[in-house]
């Protein structure tokens, strides 16, 4: 299980920018919660004489004016008003007192600075609303902590993410055929290799499509993975119809008795129609040889990009049917929070991640580990 | 999604009325919408709120122009702050700095991001454009196939490429590179890098060390039009480390909205050098910050619509003017009106340069010595008069005629010369005024195409008054040629290029 352990260090660290936005978000209009309701040292005269006393910081009152704040120290009204520069969490700490967790009220303001932090990792406005919408939900008003916030955010995006999250179906139809399309330098070939020696490593007998006719090198790229998997792949020269190299894969998968077939595409962009009819010719040709074919079609999804995915998905799905969504390069500094916005919208199967580029780093889905990720609960 | 915004704006725009001067209300309404079209646009979160503070500032106070709404003048506003911001202070978009030969170009960026087509491009350009020759080398020594890929593409765009020695390392080939461009008399080396994490520091520390080796005159970060958030740490990263001097986007066909675009000059403040526009070897252009910026908020037709209510404005002054030459009244400050509303056009040259037809007759222009300065001296010469006599320039006596001439630093025939156009074209205008407006426009059309040789439907009928053929008498040393009739009309007609 080295593999899991890499992606999940990895998606820790591809969070920590999302983490870090919380707990700031929180300390800084929060404050330090007592441990007891009744704060142990200050009492409030003693405050009025010297303002300056930082212990009345740790105490969660911000108010130094000379006027003593007849409230108790840890009632909501004293928290209203927050004070940044008190820094509570850490003068209660250079103070030796057990601090409490660094709690704020959970209002307006910090709602749409929670929406921001979630717009940061790409999930994109209409998404981020919807979630801090349904975070508010039993917490507005009450004092919360980031702990809190991040387990709640985490709970609400695995809900969102746990009925898509489902490994590439296998089924008992011989050849199976797996459409994998996306636009340019998604990693679709990479990834193609990398499922490749998956289902090698199950037991399957796969065999593998070049189906990117254009670029120059694609082909041989795959034959490098296809030798790196234990997998034969068929290839046809630059420049000619990937249509009909489809259909002769599948001629020759059938005759071999071959579990899998795998077939690269050439990467395009959605909005290109010449491009995406390509595409829909290549389906028409592989349903001509098998009718249910292509019993998968994975559109796979570079998580560094925003909120195009979502019109890649739309798209690809209306031309080529796509049934599951892979995505990759969530190794980098990029959140992949795009996810939780598309799998909202449509609600598509995600099969897997990809978090490197040997041939193992392609991850199962886990909705709680990826959410968990995002929001850096958990560590 | 995209299309509804404009909808979405104009919709929470419209309620907002009020004439004059920008309220904040109407800024901080009309800014969080634009905020949301940035961030839809993947625009990242801390430069879209920088940008936005830009804005508001910028906005504060100022002129609403009649007939759009306040929200829509912030837009306006919006549009050219972004312009502004996208272009910096990079007056050449694609120059690269390749004197002194060999110079070294590499190429940096996250895998898939496009920079192995994005060199070969580049080389194409280079050579075809520039007549440069150019060497390329790939060091990604780590994808599969990725040299073959270089290689076919030199073949295809007729570029030497380092010829492939597998098993070097990356500092190894960029090393065999320089030294192969220094023996060759190649003018540039391009380096195309292996696409790597900004976190991954093995790989980051192989870049620094062929950056270290082979000195790079330029080192161009190479991003996905289509990358989100993630733009901003890539882009500190990479530059943090390595030190870049331009980017350049790639996939900018695709119907993304290129938010990348301005997070990256916000962030790294480096210059976009290209934009990836296809598949194709000749699909690399330098970057234009108008389209980008229109592209971004996604909504053009805002932009226009304000710059349309400008026009407008124009024309409204231009009507009023009409309406009073018709009374047959043109005084010194109408003539003034005329020479500047000439010069805000461009002058004669401008003018000309943008009716068809008129090519000739600039020629002529320029032979009869007839130019700006010109007309810039008639200028001085009226705001060396009184207001009266501006009014009045019949007041015009002999001794006052000095004493203008004096303040102009023109001689008194000089005056005497604008005087006599002043008397000709009020003459002319109360012609025409007679004629009323349909006949004027007939008449007028008929004699301007008699002899402008100007195509029917040139001029914007009804926008402006015509002016008598043969123009300003007086000017250009009497030769000069028919001035383009009604100069009111003209700035309606020009805009709408």
């Amino acid at each position: 299980m080295s593999f899991f352990k890499k992606m999940k260090e990895r998606l820790f660290k591809s969070s920590s920018k999302l983490d870090e936005g919380l707990e700031a978000l929180v300390e800084e209009g929060g404050t330090a919660e007592p441990e007891a309701p009744a704060a142990p040292q200050p009492p409030a005269p003693a405050r009025a004489e010297a303002p300056a006393d930082t212990a009345d910081a740790s105490s969660g009152a911000p108010d130094e004016a000379p006027a003593p704040p007849p409230a108790p120290v840890s009632s909501p009204a004293s928290a209203a008003a927050p004070a940044p520069e008190s820094r509570p969490g850490f003068i209660a700490r250079a103070f030796g007192t057990k601090p409490g967790e660094v709690k704020r009220v959970l209002d307006d303001a910090m709602l749409e600075s929670l929406e921001e932090v979630l717009i940061q990792a790409d999930m994109g406005v209409e998404t981020s609303i919807k979630l801090s919408a349904r975070l508010a939900e039993g917490h507005f008003g009450r004092r919360v902590g980031t702990r809190e916030i991040k387990e709640a955010l985490a709970r609400e995006i695995a809900a969102i993410l746990t009925p898509v999250a489902r490994p590439l179906p296998i089924y008992a139809k011989r050849p199976q055929v797996v459409l994998v399309v996306g636009v340019n330098g998604s990693g679709k070939t990479t990834t193609i290799g990398k499922l490749a020696s998956q289902l090698r490593g199950a037991g399957k007998s796969v065999v593998i499509a070049a189906g990117d006719t254009f670029r120059a090198a694609a082909v041989e790229q795959l034959q490098v993975w296809g030798s790196r998997a234990g997998v034969p792949v068929m290839t046809a020269p630059q420049g000619s119809d990937p249509a009909s190299l489809a259909f002769d894969a599948m001629v020759r998968a059938e005759a071999e008795g071959a579990d899998m077939l795998l077939i690269d595409t050439a990467g395009r962009l959605q909005n290109r129609q010449d491009l995406m009819e390509e595409l829909a010719k290549i389906v028409r040709v592989i349903r001509k040889k098998d009718p249910q074919a292509p019993h998968n079609t994975v559109l796979v999804l570079d998580a560094t990009t925003g909120q195009n995915a979502l019109s890649q998905v739309e798209i690809f799905r209306k031309i080529a049917d796509v049934s599951g969504l892979v995505m990759t390069k969530l190794d980098g500094t990029a959140k992949g929070g795009v996810l939780v916005a598309l799998a909202d919208r449509f609600g598509l199967p995600i099969h897997a991640i990809g978090v490197g580029e040997s041939i193992d780093d392609l991850a199962p889905f886990d909705p709680d580990e990826f959410a968990r990720a995002l929001t850096g609960f958990g560590d | 999604m995209f299309e509804a915004l404009s909808d979405r704006l104009s919709g929470a725009l419209e309620k907002l009325t009020g004439k004059g001067a920008l309220t904040e209300a109407d800024i901080s309404t009309a800014l969080r919408e634009v905020r949301v079209a940035l961030l839809e646009a993947d625009v990242s979160l801390p430069v879209a709120r920088g940008f936005i503070k830009r804005v508001e500032e910028a906005a504060q106070g100022r002129h609403v122009v009649k007939s759009v709404t306040p929200g829509q003048q912030v837009v306006k506003i919006v549009h050219d702050e972004l312009v502004k911001v996208l272009a910096g202070e990079d007056e050449e978009p694609g120059r690269l700095r390749i004197d002194n030969p060999p110079a070294t170009i590499m190429m940096v960026g996250l895998q898939g991001s496009g920079k192995t087509t994005t060199t070969a491009k580049l080389a194409k350009r280079l050579k075809e454009r520039e007549g440069k020759r150019v060497l390329m080398a790939s060091l990604d020594t780590r994808r599969p196939a990725a040299m073959e890929q270089l290689a076919v593409l030199g073949t295809q765009i007729g570029v030497d490429t380092l010829p492939i020695q597998p098993g070097q390392t990356a500092v190894q080939i960029a090393k065999r590179a320089k030294t192969q461009a220094n023996l060759g008399g190649y003018d540039v080396v391009m380096l195309d890098t292996a696409g790597r994490l900004s976190i991954d520091d093995e790989l980051m520390a192989e870049v620094e060390a062929v950056r270290d080796e082979t000195r790079p005159r330029e080192t161009l970060l190479v991003v996905d039009g289509l990358t989100g958030q993630d733009a901003v740490s890539t882009a500190e990263n990479f530059d943090g480390r390595i030190g870049i001097t331009g980017c350049v986007l790639t996939r900018m066909d695709g119907d993304g909205r290129g938010g990348a675009a301005l997070s990256m000059r916000a962030v790294t403040g480096k210059p976009i050098k290209f934009v990836g526009l296809g598949e194709k070897m000749d699909a690399l252009e330098e970057f234009h910050p108008e389209r980008v910026a229109g592209r971004i908020l996604g909504m053009g037709d805002i932009v226009s619509l304000v710059e349309k209510a400008q026009e407008q404005i124009e024309a409204a002054e231009a009507e009023r003017m009409m309406k009073r030459f018709q009374k047959g009244r043109f005084d010194m400050n109408d003539m003034k009106a005329q020479f500047d509303q000439m010069l805000k056009l461009g002058g004669m040259q401008g003018i000309m340069g943008m009716l068809p037809g008129m090519g000739k007759l600039s020629k002529q222009l320029d032979e009869s010595g007839f130019d700006d300065r010109i007309i810039r001296r008639q200028i001085a010469i009226i705001q060396s008069m009184t207001k009266a006599e501006r009014k009045n320039p019949d007041l015009m006596q002999a001794s006052r005629k000095k004493r203008v001439a004096a303040g102009a630093g023109l001689e008194v025939q000089d005056v005497n010369k604008l005087i006599k156009m002043h008397r000709q074209m009020a003459d002319m205008m109360k012609k025409m005024g007679k004629m009323g407006k349909k006949g004027l426009m007939r008449g007028a059309l008929s004699q301007m195409f008699g002899k402008g040789g100007m195509p029917p439907g040139v001029a914007a009928p009804g926008a402006g008054p015509a002016l008598p053929p043969g123009g300003f008498p007086g000017l250009g040393a009497g030769k000069g040629p028919a001035l383009p009739p009604g100069l009111g009309g003209l700035s309606g007609l020009s805009k709408k290029k």
